[in-house]
């Protein structure tokens, strides 16, 4: 269980979070949901410690995370897996290199135990037989799967997700959000995924933190989400929904261009 | 004055939270083969043209029949050991190995490739640019001995090429009243500016934000840094060292 209280940044004077709190379940996929620019990413990198908020506090089941001794911040970040953005594989590592990098530099595994963990966490979000391929030769869907191997290869505690599927389309997308999901419940792990795509929403969010302009707005499940009575939330979930039919029609339309 | 600040603080943090000994060896040698073995042709290049450039100017200034022709080769050696050789290197390695330092860590900062080994918990700085510097210590020096014998090699043939001088006036000057401390003198002040460069071509590359036209100035502020301060050094060197 992750829980954060009291969460303040600001950049240049620029209020982006200003006292965020909540809790994060374990076993659970905790959404942060929010437009652009509404200090999700921010959110999610004051509690990996990529940042350090202002004010506030980060626990990590019951440990004090923030401004604690290195040591203590070193073991809790042992325990972190995080999906990037944009995948942030290492561009001169083999996808195997990448997978096996967090294991060789915080682990004290002999090779062949390191390469078995490797295949399976590959095999895992099934990718077997791509060990020796490049991050340049590999799709942004393949991208994001060896991003999540890398991730739980150290057989993570915590993972963290950052807008997952952006760039994806519809389908791979869905795959992604399944595989973080199944990875979830699988190995009952707290997860957090940073997200403005409501289909993420609908499909894996069990809890769900809805940000607006640095603050929190509301807090529920899937299931309650299109009963909310925030305006901001809903004046988002139909512009989402405006997006989507747009972009079917817009498919549709180029389908009978084609045709 | 505040960007003096942070670069003393990058580089403070260079030796916390080290990695293994083995990790950070194997990650030197890895970058100073990416250094040393691509930088030598453009090194030997560059120092056996200035070396004959050198020859042949000296050459033109010393048209007297009071002066032996072996003067030409003393000059050109002392030339080329006490500045050429290691400043000249050291200002073509900025433009080289600067640049390239600093695009591939401002591409790895603007990729979150150096956020994803934050969230490791290992220090990016000291894993990705202490390497970097270790290396620039360990192979700028063999760059600029490789410099100051392809110099003076370059001497010789321009000078026996053009007939300003024979080959045995050209040996004869370069004996004589050899200083082996010039060479010293020309091996410290590369190691100085090996560090002047690796370490500031890191920290504008360390420090990148943005996308790839903040990588561009990140180079571009990285070769132009580095080379003042060489300059800088190479005068501050000369004052107290000679």
């Amino acid at each position: 269980m992750i829980e954060i209280h009291n969460i303040h940044k600001s950049f240049n004077g620029k209020k982006v979070l200003d006292g965020v709190s909540g809790v994060f379940q374990t076993g659970k996929t905790n959404l942060l949901l929010g437009a652009s620019g509404t200090g999700k990413s921010v959110l999610l990198k004051c509690i990996v410690g990529l940042i350090k908020p202002d004010i506030g506090s980060v626990t990590f089941d019951g440990t004090y995370f923030t401004n604690n001794k290195l040591d203590i911040k070193q073991e809790i970040r042992r325990k972190i897996g995080m999906l990037f953005q944009g995948s942030a594989l290492f561009d001169s590592m083999t996808v195997e290199e990448n997978v096996a990098f967090p294991l060789k530099m915080l682990y004290d595994m002999d090779k062949d135990e390191r390469l078995d963990r490797v295949n399976f966490c590959l095999q895992r979000v099934g990718l077997e037989g791509t060990n020796k391929k490049m991050p340049a030769e590999l799709s942004g869907g393949m991208k994001k799967r060896v991003g999540i191997a890398r991730a739980i290869a150290p057989k993570c505690t915590y993972l963290f997700c950052d807008e997952p599927n952006s760039g994806l389309d519809p389908l791979t997308a869905l795959k992604i959000d399944r595989l973080i999901k199944e990875i979830t419940e699988e190995y009952n792990i707290t997860t957090i995924v940073v997200t403005h795509d409501m289909n993420s929403v609908i499909e894996i969010g069990d809890n769900i933190m809805f940000l607006y302009e640095g603050k929190k707005l509301w807090e529920g499940t899937s299931d309650n989400i299109l009963d909310s009575d925030v305006p901001e939330l809903n004046e988002f979930i139909f512009a989402n929904r405006l997006m989507r039919d747009a972009k079917k029609v817009e498919e549709e339309e180029e389908r009978n261009r084609a045709d | 004055m505040q960007a003096f600040g942070k670069y003393l603080l990058f580089l403070k943090n260079l030796v916390v939270r080290g990695e293994s000994p083995k990790i950070l060896f194997n990650r030197t040698m890895d970058e100073a083969i990416l250094i040393g073995i691509n930088s030598i042709f453009i090194v030997a290049l560059v120092s056996t043209f200035i070396g004959a450039v050198s020859t042949v100017q000296v050459s033109y200034n010393m048209e007297s029949a009071f002066i032996p022709r072996s003067t030409i080769g003393f000059i050109v050696r002392e030339m080329i050991i006490l500045e050429l050789a290691p400043t000249i290197t050291s200002i073509v390695l900025a433009g080289k190995v600067g640049s390239s330092i600093a695009g591939g860590l401002g591409t790895m900062q603007i990729t979150e490739q150096v956020d994803a080994l934050e969230v490791m918990g290992i220090n990016s700085i000291s894993y990705l640019v202490l390497p970097k510097i270790l290396a620039a210590l360990l192979v700028f020096p063999m760059l600029v001995i490789l410099a100051m014998f392809l110099g003076l090699i370059g001497g010789y043939l321009a000078g026996t090429a053009t007939g300003e001088l024979t080959a045995q006036e050209y040996i004869t000057g370069i004996r004589i009243d050899f200083i082996p401390y010039n060479i010293t003198f020309a091996l410290i002040k590369s190691v100085i500016f090996a560090f002047l460069i690796s370490s500031i071509s890191s920290f504008r590359g360390y420090f990148t934000s943005g996308g790839a036209l903040e990588v561009g100035s990140a180079s571009t502020a990285a070769v132009t840094n580095s080379v003042i301060a060489v300059l800088i050094a190479d005068f501050v060197c000369a004052q107290l060292l000679l």
